[in-house]
């Protein structure tokens, strides 16, 4: 009985022993989990993006976001869990339960794009279901910001919707040649803009003409956004609708400056949150 | 040692002692006046010995009842307003005599021809300017009008000694509720913002001034002893955002989303708040000029230009040291809409951070306004 206690208090001291000598060579890492309307973004960042993942949201934003975590949590190796830092954003950052933080999507993507194109000072951000534009400081914080969420107008539910009715895959609907005939389209609301379409169809116009319509009145709407707010160049383009690169076109052509955007700029928020949990983390100085 | 949570939790017990005590007064041949604005002179129904009563504005649930006869894209004030009415669900419209109501707004000015039908409106005419000598001639003719209308409703004349002495009481009203938002100026204020918010519905429902006014100086003094006695609620440290715009009465959840974030809401410039009673009336003048000269300078934003409610935010915001002001818009108030722009102006020339919220009395926003709130103060 005694040697079990003992050589029990034993192993424990040798186990910790070796964490201690281990912490000084483990990787540190932390992630970051943008719950969005469509999408769930998860990044590993490890002081850069280790690994990133993005889901559908689904009906269930908890069970995605798990999900999305789980998969976060692969690439963290023998490092223990608790040691890493999750910080949440976006409309769902209140349902990750496990979440050592919780962050508005504004500060998190003003952090995110920071970190993938440091010069941008305005970032235009239109998602699954609102859309807003962030005005940067020279520092990177947030100075201003507006958001459209009262409706789906011109948002990525909005561009689903109309491709559906003209019976386009997404991609592309997204990448239809900007330039050339286009049917102006008054509407932005998602119903009646559908109403409209359907009677533009119906008289004969063409679905390229009516694509090119609907892309030009997100693009002006976008626009008028960005001057309520007193955009400062250069814009940055996010968003899962930024991967539209015909919108992203007819944007700086409104706006009348160039776009940056990157490949990664649907996971901009994600990016951000990772990068405030490591920051808090390295402030905290529980790292070694 | 929790004096001042015991007093917040007194008033909050007591914010619906109003319907039984205004039913009590219809009962002992009282006459009440039902008001929804702050240009209605309280001095003069409180000279003529009626009681001023505000009317229910602040719910959605008459909302669609008021939709039956109104359009929908109107203010939720407006509709709310008229739908207590229509459907007899406010205590006070209920027991009101007359209603003393006032060309603000189209809306509003449109809704009392409406409200004519249900119970007898009168209405006062309000000019659109104030900076003239004529805007002041005018307010004044106006107001001598509804003296003249509150001395048949009394059946007695109102002398001036009537007015000088209700002017005084009021006037000693707004100073007790001027000493009290004062305390929202110091560091680590004793209340929260939404407990002000309390005390001010407090005073607003409680009629017996007499009684009311020594009580709330009392209250005041206590918190102010407290607060000395080094009693803290852990305001320190908090973004102080001072609240402007449209009434904010019936949507407390901005408040409610602005605290949650860890705001400290330390003023409100909005009606009911200091807009109008932090402005005493001058009580060396005639009393029917001063009475004019004061309700002239309030800064509602159906005035143009409106020059008094940017004097009035310029020095709240910088008496209250306000990080950031949040300005309500209720859905359709194109007045205070349109000057948003100017505010933005206004407030971003002080350095200080700015956010619009439109919203109205609906719950549908409830998380929305709380992203924003959030994001708000994150950026403070």
């Amino acid at each position: 009985m005694i040697f079990n206690e003992v050589r029990s208090i034993f192993v424990y001291h040798k186990k910790l022993l070796y964490l201690c000598k281990r912490r000084i060579t483990i990787p540190r890492f932390s992630i970051g989990i943008d719950i969005g309307s469509v999408g769930v973004k998860a990044v590993l960042f490890d002081g850069g993006i280790a690994d990133a993942v993005l889901l559908p949201t689904g009906w269930s934003p908890k069970e995605s976001a798990l999900q999305a975590l789980e998969k976060m949590f692969c690439g963290t190796g023998d490092v223990s869990r608790s040691s890493v830092p999750v910080v949440a954003t976006g409309y769902g950052r209140k349902s990750v339960s496990s979440a050592n933080k919780r962050v508005t999507e504004i500060t998190c993507h003003a952090r995110g794009v920071r970190w993938l194109a440091p010069l941008a000072r305005t970032v235009l951000d239109i998602g699954g279901q609102d859309s807003k534009v962030i005005l940067l400081g020279e520092d990177g914080s947030v100075e201003d910001f507006a958001m459209n969420d009262k409706c789906a107008a011109g948002t990525g539910r909005f561009l689903q919707m109309m491709a559906h009715v003209l019976d386009y895959d997404i991609g592309d609907f997204g990448a239809v040649d900007p330039w050339g005939e286009f049917q102006p389209i008054s509407s932005m609301c998602a119903v009646f803009a559908e109403t409209e379409v359907v009677g533009h169809l119906a008289r004969g116009v063409d679905r390229e003409s009516i694509v090119r319509g609907l892309l030009r009145s997100i693009a002006s709407r976008s626009a008028a956004m960005l001057a309520r707010i007193g955009m400062r160049e250069p814009l940055f383009f996010s968003g899962g609708v930024s991967r539209s690169p015909s919108l992203a076109r007819l944007i700086g052509r409104e706006a009348g400056c160039e776009i940056l955007t990157s490949d990664r700029s649907q996971f901009a928020g994600a990016i951000g949150a990772a990068l405030i949990g490591w920051e808090d983390e390295e402030r905290s100085g529980n790292h070694t | 040692m929790e004096t001042i949570l015991e007093i917040v939790q007194y008033v909050r017990g007591h914010l619906n002692d109003g319907p039984p005590a205004i039913m009590k007064a219809s009962g002992e041949g009282k006459k009440i006046v039902g008001t929804y604005c702050t240009y209605m002179p309280w001095e003069l129904v409180d000279a003529a010995g009626a009681i001023a009563a505000s009317l229910c504005a602040k719910s959605d649930k008459p909302i669609p009842a008021a939709e039956e006869h109104l359009p929908r894209n109107l203010c939720p004030l407006i509709k709310a307003s008229y739908g207590h009415a229509l459907k007899d669900t406010c205590p006070y419209f209920h027991f009101c005599d007359v209603v003393i109501a006032e060309t603000t707004c189209d809306g509003k000015k449109k809704m009392y021809e409406l409200m004519n039908l249900m119970k007898p409106v009168y209405t006062i005419q309000i000019p659109q300017r104030a900076d003239r000598p004529e805007d002041f001639d005018h307010l004044k003719r106006e107001f001598q009008g509804v003296r003249r209308y509150l001395e048949g409703i009394a059946g007695r004349p109102v002398t001036d000694e009537d007015i000088r002495r209700s002017i005084a009481l009021r006037n000693r009203e707004r100073m007790a509720l001027r000493a009290l938002w004062e305390l929202s100026a110091f560091d680590d204020p004793p209340l929260s913002g939404l407990e002000v918010h309390y005390f001010t519905e407090y005073m607003h429902f409680h009629f017996d001034k007499e009684s009311a006014i020594p009580w709330l100086e009392e209250q005041v003094r206590k918190i102010r002893s407290a607060w000395e006695g080094g009693e803290r609620r852990g305001h320190g440290g908090k973004p102080r955002v001072l609240v402007t715009g449209c009434p904010a009465g019936g949507v407390v959840k901005v408040m409610e989303a602005l605290e949650n974030a860890g705001a400290l809401v330390v003023c409100y410039e909005n009606c009911g708040g200091q807009k109008e009673l932090t402005w005493l009336v001058d009580e060396d003048r005639d009393p029917m000029d001063a009475l004019a000269e004061k309700y002239l300078a309030i800064g509602c934003s159906v005035m143009s230009p409106n020059v008094r409610r940017m004097d009035a935010l310029k020095y709240l915001a910088g008496r209250y040291r306000a990080d950031g002001v949040v300005e309500i818009l209720l859905t359709a108030c194109h007045t205070y809409a349109v000057e948003a722009y100017g505010v933005r102006n206004l407030v971003q020339s002080l350095g200080k951070k700015y956010l619009l919220v439109e919203t109205d009395y609906s719950e549908s926003d409830r998380e929305q306004l709380a992203t924003r709130m959030d994001a708000f103060i994150e950026m403070l």
